[in-house]
């Protein structure tokens, strides 16, 4: 790479590098502060608090429910997972596979939850999904997350299954393949790392879904970012410890499966979905 | 007439089985976004009292209402552009890194975490008692805390720590793309540094960064939860996406919620449409080199 | 070496030999002084030295890996040198930024700017030395009918085809008159057919416009048929600089010989010396061979001799060999077998050979070369 040695450019890089870790310092320092004020028996008016405890954990697991709300969230996003990921595939093989009129209508379609804010499509849905009776129901929450997630998983595999040569799969045909085995022991192996990665990345995107959900969760159907929202919300009437105790077993939870999905898929991919929207 | 059945027609013009294979994911997001798009747009011309039009005069005529827009408008564009100016030269800093994943797996995290957890965080970190105000006190630059929560500020923040990282992220994505033996050349044919940002790489980012703005507004603009958490949601930060879930879910009028969130919908369509119709002046096809 | 300062306020690093507006240095020589160039522990140049006279066509030839885009990087200043000079027409360009030092390049991808029509493409160099109007277009138009182009001036690259964007590249970088012009395998994108064509035009190029041409390649066909001289490299060092003609007849070193088509490589020991010729003992057999390197009797030796030069005989001396395989290429037959000791000798058969049949192959006179061996 060409590097010019200037006093200006020497300046202006020290200027980008100051800023990029400023940022990083005060993000580090955002999530520090949760995770250290969930382990302090008490912290007012100092740097660092004046005493370690765990039992904000066990306040929190309590007094939110958090067993059941950590086992919803997981059920909401398992299923969320499942569905948009088999109709996701299989739409996005079509779409990859074949030309027909109407496609471009048709991945507009598909691209469209992901550019229109949440809550603009959202509010409709809800009262929709509120008036047949779904409204506060597991399945009234999946439904309402499907809306982003099987866009998003369609958008990331269309150009994966592109770049998949389709004479491999005629390779298959001549070589005697029924439909059954072609789809078993040639496509579903070879689609295996793409939908892995589709799939970590919809599961993190649901845990962290807050908008949808909260429009339509009931009691019962809370996932763990709602629970915290209510929580921080009223966060008078409960310890603001406790209250963070929650918000890091949500991080954790999150975190987990984030740093699954890093094995998969590199942090751009998260958020570069526009590549995929330019191959398609 | 030895016409060729209507399967072979129909399959010259692409639709054989595979192609039915679009139906589910056609099917979901007919029954789960487009019916419920087009019954909030009539059930927003169905108000509970009035013409047709009533939820659209009620919301353009009430100040309390209609000053949502701006205020929305009012924080999600200063952050976006502060977000793009900062992104941009990180990233042509950062693309010469050989090892970027630490930075980029550690800015991935606020987006993968959420507005929710970045408020809870912030409401912490940024309190008068907060390690923020401190540590400025610390270095001199402040005598008393500021307040930097329940305010403008604070949504301020959350949408920085949240929009900074996809933004950059993204221009990274595109920054990367560009074929480095461009550069090489321009740099070969007697352009110096500043010249090769402006005529070499500039040109071939736009489209790219025209498409980053859009999505990195898109986010901003439908803050909400930090809105309510870290921001005055009464004054200076209720925000449209405030406006829309109150209306629906406090005051039960699903009628006006439509109404609300379809302009909410339309105002952020005005500004996409306006940076993506600037983008076309602008070079767009493939900014990865030619060829090889 | 310390030049006057030219101007006060210039930064140090650009007091050498920077290039003035509209100024050409066509028919300086280019001097490479022992240029070093490491990653970290790994020397990729490993002490360059060379000599290039104005106009000359030098090839850089070498295995994938060998440093000769590396030498070329740091030519064309896109590389710090981690040690050496290089001067041009005696003045030290090494700490120049690329863009000071005027030299044209054409790349391996050919990294044409993508938004710019063929011929604003042709036209940044001039655009950046300030060289507009008339002067610019005359120029531009020339450069474009050098390379057969002149149809096409309004097109983006994208719309054309490789060949032709090969051949925008080359006038893109000749169109600044440089002193020196940096090829990187430019043909290395093409199909065969195109790749000769091209050939010939890259020469036929370099003698119109006179400036010094440095091509890299891995293509021995290439080097020999283009270059006044060939630059052999491995390792980030110079193995041997010579003609074509030099190289092909006389390498100095078996990996050169290997890189010129020497496929067969028998290790033996040395039984004899006489003058220029010695014998040795290989694969079961006494062969006779030209030296390249000092021998003497007892030493270890390897001899390197081509296809065309190995011959399958009916009687006499020779190495025992088991047929593997032939194949026909129009006049003669060309096969490969294997010695008893497991060592593999490419030949020559004036008629097919079975599969597995026994011969005995013998190097044409004076064609073999011995070179030094390994000390077992």
């Amino acid at each position: 790479m060409i590097r010019d040695q200037g006093l200006a450019s020497k300046l202006w890089r020290f200027a980008v590098w100051a800023l990029a870790g400023l940022f990083v310092l005060n993000l580090i320092g955002v999530m520090a502060a949760v995770v250290m004020n969930s382990f302090a028996r008490r912290w007012l008016g100092t740097w660092l608090p004046a005493g370690w405890t765990t039992r904000w954990y066990f306040d929190a697991w309590s007094e939110f429910q958090l067993s059941s709300v950590v086992l919803v969230t997981f059920q909401v996003v398992f299923a969320v997972v499942l569905i948009s990921g088999m109709i996701g595939v299989i739409t996005a093989y079509a779409l990859a596979r074949r030309d027909f009129p109407g496609k471009r209508a048709v991945i507009l379609l598909f691209l469209l939850p992901l550019l229109i804010p949440p809550l603009t499509y959202g509010i409709p849905l809800a009262t929709v999904l509120y008036q047949i009776g779904l409204g506060g129901s597991f399945w009234g929450v999946v439904l309402i997350n499907l809306v982003p997630s099987l866009p998003f998983v369609i958008l990331v595999m269309i150009p994966f299954i592109e770049q998949i040569d389709p004479r491999i799969e005629a390779a298959a045909r001549v070589f005697g393949a029924g439909t059954g085995s072609l789809f078993l022991r040639i496509l579903l192996p070879l689609l295996l790392p793409g939908m892995l990665a589709a799939l970590l990345l919809v599961l993190v995107r649901t845990i962290a879904m807050f908008e949808l959900t909260f429009l339509i969760a009931g009691p019962t159907s809370q996932t763990l970012v709602v629970a915290l929202y209510y929580a921080v919300f009223a966060s008078g009437v409960r310890a603001s410890q406790s209250i963070d105790a929650m918000a890091v077993v949500y991080m954790v939870t999150t975190l987990f499966w984030l740093v699954l999905a890093l094995q998969f898929v590199s942090p751009t991919q998260i958020v570069a979905r526009a590549k995929q929207q330019q191959a398609s | 007439m030895n016409r060729p059945s209507l399967r072979l027609r129909l399959a010259a013009r692409g639709f054989d089985a595979t192609t039915l294979l679009v139906l589910p994911g056609l099917a979901v997001m007919l029954a789960l976004f487009v019916y419920p798009f087009a019954y909030g747009i009539v059930d927003s011309l169905m108000p509970r009292e009035g013409a047709w039009y009533a939820n659209y005069t009620r919301f353009f005529t009430d100040r309390f209402q209609f000053a949502t827009i701006g205020a929305t408008l009012w924080l999600a564009l200063p952050v976006t552009i502060v977000n793009m100016a900062l992104a941009l030269p990180i990233a042509f800093r950062v693309r010469l890194m050989s090892r970027q994943r630490l930075l980029t797996t550690i800015l991935v995290l606020p987006i993968t975490l959420g507005t929710v957890f970045v408020a809870d965080g912030l409401l912490t970190f940024l309190g008068p008692q907060g390690w923020f105000n401190r540590a400025l006190i610390l270095v001199g630059l402040l005598d008393a805390p500021v307040k930097l929560t329940n305010n403008y500020w604070g949504v301020f923040a959350s949408l920085l720590i949240t929009g900074f990282p996809f933004a950059f992220l993204l221009t990274l994505s595109y920054v990367t793309g560009i074929d480095p033996a461009i550069e090489q050349a321009a740099a070969t044919l007697g352009a110096g540094p500043r010249q090769r940002f402006f005529r070499v790489f500039l040109p071939l980012l736009v489209p790219g960064l025209a498409v980053t703005f859009c999505l990195a507004f898109v986010q901003a603009f439908a803050v909400f939860p930090s809105a309510v958490l870290l921001g005055a949601p009464a004054g200076p930060t209720r925000v449209i996406s405030i406006a829309a879930y109150q209306a629906a879910f406090e005051q039960y009028d699903h009628s006006m919620g439509s109404a609300i969130a379809i302009i909410m919908g339309l105002v952020e369509l005005v500004v996409v449409v306006a940076v993506l119709g600037l983008r076309t002046l602008f070079y767009r096809g493939p900014a990865g080199g030619t060829k090889g | 070496m310390t030049l006057p300062v030219q101007n006060p306020r210039q930064a140090p690093s650009q007091k050498q030999g920077e290039l003035k507006k509209g100024e050409s240095r066509q028919g300086a020589r280019l001097e490479l002084d022992g240029l070093r160039r490491s990653f970290g522990a790994y020397n990729a140049l490993d002490g360059i030295d060379l000599a290039i006279e104005p106009g000359e066509f030098i090839a850089l030839l070498g295995p994938s890996g060998c440093g000769k885009s590396t030498a070329l990087n740091c030519v064309a200043g896109l590389l710090p040198l981690t040690g050496g000079e290089i001067r041009l027409g005696g003045q030290r360009i090494d700490q120049l930024e690329p863009e000071k030092r005027g030299f044209g390049m054409v790349f391996q991808s050919y990294a044409l700017f993508p938004h710019m029509t063929v011929r604003r493409n042709v036209g940044f160099g001039l655009t950046m030395q300030g060289i507009g109007g008339a002067e610019a277009d005359k120029r531009i138009n020339d450069a474009l009918n050098l390379v057969r182009l002149g149809s096409q001036a309004d097109k983006l690259p994208g719309q054309l085809s490789g060949g032709q964007q090969q051949r925008v590249a080359i006038a893109r970088a000749v169109v600044i008159r440089p002193p020196v012009v940096l090829m990187d395998e430019p043909l290395s994108n093409l199909d065969a057919k195109l790749r000769l064509e091209m050939r010939a035009e890259i020469r036929g190029i370099h003698d119109q416009i006179g400036s010094t041409t440095i091509y890299v390649t891995h293509d021995q066909d290439e080097a020999l048929s283009l270059a006044d001289r060939i630059v052999v490299m491995s390792q980030g060092r110079i193995m041997q600089i010579g003609t074509p003609e030099d190289l092909y007849q006389r390498p100095v070193h078996v990996e050169v010989a290997d890189f010129m088509g020497f496929r067969t490589r028998l290790p033996g020991r040395v039984l004899s010396v006489s003058g220029s010729e010695a014998e040795i003992e290989a694969a079961g057999a006494r062969l006779t061979g030209t030296m390249r390197q000092p021998l003497k009797p007892g030493d270890a030796a390897i001899l390197s001799v081509r296809p065309e030069d190995l011959v399958a005989v009916e009687d006499g001396d020779g190495v025992q060999v088991t047929v593997s395989s032939m194949e026909y290429r129009g006049r003669a037959f060309f096969g490969m077998a294997h010695g008893a000791d497991g060592s593999e000798l490419y030949f020559r058969a004036d008629h097919a050979l079975p599969r597995g049949a026994a011969a005995r192959l013998q190097p044409v006179a004076g064609r073999a070369l011995l070179f030094k061996g390994q000390a077992a």
